[in-house]
């Protein structure tokens, strides 16, 4: 009987775990799907900038609390049936002054890249394949820094949680390319405007990394959400990189002719 | 130090660094550059007479003005430099690297006066590279260039990048002098330099290039008239010296460069034909590149460059000169540790395969602060056949430290 008993529950429990596993499945798919639906909002929302120009300070920090300030310009064009196109200019320091990078990135695959070095007036094809090494010795790595494609990810949805007194959306990213540096980020947008808030960086060994936070978001054209400055925190080496925008421009007139080895070569 | 100010302004009161906000209509200006000292230090002393022993000093000041105007689709560069070498006089020297204006429109620019335009992707030679002189006495490895006049015309297309160049105006190589080190037994005279060409050095040169990037492949070619940057030297007597006379002849150039860049992997390929009064010859230099990213666990990146140089000259017999670089192998290796003062090591080792002759160079740098760099550069030379051209440096190894501030 004892033996029968053990058995029964041993089914029952079986069955029971069973038909939550396809509970679980189904809640999966729909958080997988929610995940998606998120970022192709905040994606959508966003959609027709057309052009864009800005000026950013990247002020690095040690664990000593020593500094060096980058000084960056940037122009992108929006692209909407491949990835953005981007032009990205050195001002400072002063010995890579003159230093310009082209990218076009792609949702899927590897960008086309062109670094310009003023003092050889040379122009170099670069490997993309470089995701996760640091932008000029700072915490943020190429792909932070690249324009966000949905190809990029898949997602899932963990749930809702309040920052800086906003209701936000908790999303998981996976990345696609395997030669990312991360296992995941989780990202938090906001439900009134789905801005980008916050995003926690876990590593290849999916300990956590990094996380970003972006303060200060002004309307730009009644429609884009932007920030005036942004932090990210590597919870791993103890330094840190604050990065401030200025002068925001967009729907500036720029076109796919600005951004070719002839533009890059006198872009200041 | 960067001024922004409105034309009409700047015109009436003279003042600067007010910050007026800028419109279509204002113009740019800014100053900057980069001043540095140097210092060489040679083990052994030279192998001719007249060289300097050990320590050879200098400084240099290169500094940049640029203003633009017309949002800036209209802008004009003066870039001027001064070396004062402690020794030698020929090393002393300056020149415009640059005094150009540029006008861009929609799909084509104007770009007139002196300037530099650098054709290529390989790293231990420059093959294709043509339009500018080699400013020798600046460093050894060839990457300096004088200032050349041009008026170039160049069109973005659907089918890449077409330029245009014409060239008015010659300028000669730049040869160590007699004090040098790192030249050969004799040294090069500056005066008596002769042309194949009647109108010699006014003799107009003409190139004509096409460049274009399909997917992965980074395609350049060209053809080059006019007069050929690398002199043939004859030894004559002046007075009571020997030394090595210039002839610059005539050429005409086909050059291709193609770079594939296939996810880690840059592979890199030039070459030449060219053809003189004196010999025809194809030269081909080829290698990739292979990076590592974060190696040691770090945020090293570790890239790895293997080249091969081959010249269809050989290595000369009595009846040619022949090539330098005719059947060479190079490997370097290239460590950027992706710091706060972007700290890189470079190490290259060239061997020459007809000859037992050998180079090394190390050149590492970083930044110190915000405004200054410094650089540490190792360069050892060895070859015991005295038909090849590292026999003439073979003692010239050396050290160089280099501090520069940038303003």
């Amino acid at each position: 009987m004892i033996h029968k008993r053990i058995v029964t529950s041993f089914i029952a429990t079986l069955a029971l775990s069973l038909s939550a596993v396809s509970v679980f499945a189904t809640a999966d798919e729909a958080a997988k799907q929610k995940g998606l639906d998120i970022s192709k909002e905040a994606k959508a929302r966003d959609a027709g900038w057309v052009d864009g120009t800005a000026d950013m300070l990247m002020i690095l920090r040690n664990k000593q609390g020593q500094e060096s300030t980058r000084e960056i310009k940037t122009k992108t064009l929006e692209v909407l049936d491949d990835g953005d196109k981007s032009l990205t200019v050195f001002n400072k320091p002063r010995d890579v002054k003159g230093t310009a990078f082209l990218s076009f990135s792609h949702p899927v695959g590897n960008d086309d890249q062109w670094l310009y070095l003023p003092a050889l007036k040379r122009v170099k094809r670069i490997s993309s394949r470089n995701k996760s090494g640091p932008f000029m010795g700072s915490e943020f790595s190429f792909e932070d820094l690249s324009s966000f494609e949905i190809e990029k990810y898949t997602y899932n949805y963990l749930g809702d949680e309040t920052v800086d007194g906003l209701d936000s959306f908790m999303v998981e990213q996976f990345p696609v390319d395997e030669n990312s540096g991360y296992t995941r980020r989780i990202v938090w947008i906001d439900k009134a405007e789905y801005r980008l808030l916050k995003i926690t960086f876990y590593d290849r060994k999916n300990s956590l990394l990094k996380t970003l936070t972006y303060q200060g978001y002004n309307q730009y054209i009644n429609k884009h959400w932007r920030p005036d400055s942004a932090l990210m925190i590597n919870h791993q080496s103890g330094k840190s990189t604050e990065l401030k925008w200025t002068n925001y421009a967009f729907k500036t007139g720029l076109q796919d002719d600005d951004f070719n080895r002839n533009t890059l070569k006198r872009v200041r | 130090m960067k001024i922004k100010n409105n034309i009409v302004n700047l015109a009436c009161t003279g003042l600067v660094g007010l910050a007026l906000p800028v419109t279509a209509f204002s113009a740019e200006f800014e100053v900057s550059g980069k001043v540095g000292v140097e210092q060489r230090y040679f083990d052994e002393k030279g192998q001719f007479n007249e060289q300097l022993s050990h320590g050879q000093a200098s400084i240099f000041i290169e500094p940049e003005l640029y203003w633009s105007w017309n949002n800036g689709n209209d802008s004009l560069t003066f870039k001027p430099f001064y070396r004062k070498d402690q020794h030698d006089d020929e090393r002393t020297h300056g020149d415009i690297r640059e005094l150009s204006y540029i006008h861009a429109s929609d799909n084509w620019e104007l770009r007139a006066g002196i300037r530099k335009e650098f054709w290529g992707v390989t790293e231990f030679q420059h093959l294709v590279d043509v339009i500018n002189q080699t400013d020798t006495v600046e460093d050894f490895d060839g990457e300096d260039k004088l200032g050349q006049l041009m008026l170039n015309f160049s069109m973005v297309q659907d089918f890449g990048i077409i330029d245009i160049y014409v060239l008015p105006g010659f300028r000669e190589r730049t040869f160590a002098g007699s004090e040098g080190r790192l030249r050969g037994p004799l040294t090069v005279n500056t005066e008596n330099v002769s042309y194949e060409s009647s109108d010699e050095e006014k003799h107009i040169d003409f190139a004509l290039r096409w460049s274009h990037s399909i997917g992965a492949f980074d395609i350049g070619s060209y053809w080059f008239h006019g007069t050929n940057r690398e002199p043939i030297l004859t030894p004559v007597m002046v007075g009571n010296k020997l030394v090595l006379n210039q002839y610059y002849n005539q050429m005409d150039q086909f050059g291709l460069d193609v770079q594939a860049t296939i996810d880690d992997w840059l592979w890199k390929f030039e070459t030449i034909y060219r053809n003189t009064e004196e010999d025809d010859f194809w030269a081909a230099q080829a290698g990739f590149e292979y990076s590592f990213v974060g190696v040691f666990d770090s945020n090293t990146d570790l890239g790895l460059l293997v080249e091969y140089g081959w010249d269809s000259r050989g290595d000369g017999d009595n009846g040619s000169m022949g090539a330098a670089i005719q059947n060479d192998l190079f490997f370097g290796s290239r460590l950027a540790f992706n710091d706060m003062q972007s700290s890189e090591v470079l190490f290259g080792f060239g061997a020459d395969l007809d000859h037992n002759a050998f180079s090394f160079v190390l050149e590492a740098n970083r930044r110190f602060g915000e405004s200054f760099k410094a650089s540490l550069d190792v360069r050892l030379f060895q070859s015991t056949s005295s038909t090849d051209l590292l026999y003439s440096i073979k003692d010239d190894d050396h050290l160089q430290l280099g501090i520069e501030y940038y303003f």
